[in-house]
């Protein structure tokens, strides 16, 4: 994955987490993966077709998931209210699409589909083409973990490179 | 939730009413919050655009914020199908996705405004008082407590 792709999605990440939890966020760390996403705690998954396809996942372990559900909420939640889980759907929801936003402007385009929950304990291994990016978001509350994988979907390439030639 | 100053109907004086339409209940909770803190009542709730199209046909609200992404029936097409049947009605569209093709299209097919998720409340504020323009008023704080 190209930093092109990737920078959006940290820019928005470390942009509605602050707006969210009204508190400054880091970026604690940032690895690829090629090994089977396994799911932390609560998690979101959300697909975008288009010029680039794949999922992005925001996870995180279940203890900071009522925190930032509680924080946002502007109440005390308990860990079993649907509206933790309903925090991560959002927060996905949000960060993804202020990302696709950006990447939209660049030129990119793509259909965002609503979040889904991420109930299985791991996910697709990945392939060669859509190795997975796990970015680590500090925050005073706890950490907020970001999984991406995607791949350039290389028949809007080759139509695009086809349209320019012409 | 900061207090903003109660909008409030000109004609009879009356909370505006609104109709929140968004899949996420947790959206939909913050945006209820945010309209009881601009002094507006909850006309109703859908969770997506074929309910929000019954929800507006039987609430009749005065204003609709929409959200974009949502199963059975997308935010901006739903909008297009209240507008044909409601030329008056006053749709905000409240999205994260937020580009130019996206606001382009829900302006064009009858959305008055546009406002990107994580929504500001100061700036929710200020659409709908710019939306509803006349037909709305600000009472002072003080006013609406008495």
């Amino acid at each position: 994955m190209k930093m092109e792709l990737i920078q959006p999605f940290i820019n928005s990440a470390d942009a509605v987490l602050a707006q969210g939890l009204q508190c400054k966020t880091a970026v604690g760390s940032l690895s690829m993966e090629e090994e089977a996403y396994r799911r932390k705690g609560v998690a979101a998954m959300v697909w975008v077709t288009g010029d680039i396809e794949g999922r992005i996942i925001i996870d995180l372990d279940p203890e900071t998931a009522v925190r930032v559900a509680s924080k946002m909420a502007g109440a005390e939640l308990p860990e079993s209210d649907s509206l933790v889980r309903e925090t991560a759907c959002e927060l996905a929801n949000q960060i993804i699409g202020n990302a696709i936003t950006a990447l939209n402007d660049q030129g990119f385009h793509f259909r965002v589909h609503p979040p889904v929950m991420h109930t299985s304990e791991e996910g697709i291994k990945s392939s060669e083409d859509t190795e997975a990016l796990v970015m680590c978001f500090d925050t005073p509350i706890g950490s907020v973990f970001m999984n991406i994988a995607m791949r350039y979907n290389r028949r809007r390439q080759a139509d695009r490179a086809a349209a320019a030639g012409n | 939730m900061e207090q903003f100053s109660p909008v409030k109907r000109s004609k009879d004086g009356q909370p505006i009413r609104y109709l929140i339409v968004d899949d996420s209940v947790f959206a939909r909770k913050n945006l209820a919050r945010m309209i009881e803190s601009f002094g507006g009542h909850l006309a109703g709730e859908a969770v997506d655009g074929l309910t929000a199209i019954t929800e507006y046909d039987r609430t009749h609200p005065d204003i609709v914020l929409m959200d974009i992404t949502m199963p059975q029936m997308e935010g901006i097409e739903a909008a297009e199908r209240i507008v044909q049947s409601h030329p008056d009605a006053r749709i905000v569209m409240v999205s994260s996705v937020g580009y130019q093709e996206n606001i382009v299209a829900a302006l064009q097919r009858g959305a008055r405004h546009f406002v990107q998720k994580p929504v500001k409340p100061e700036v929710l504020y200020e659409v709908i008082k710019y939306v509803l323009g006349d037909d709305a008023s600000v009472t002072s704080a003080a006013g609406a407590g008495a």
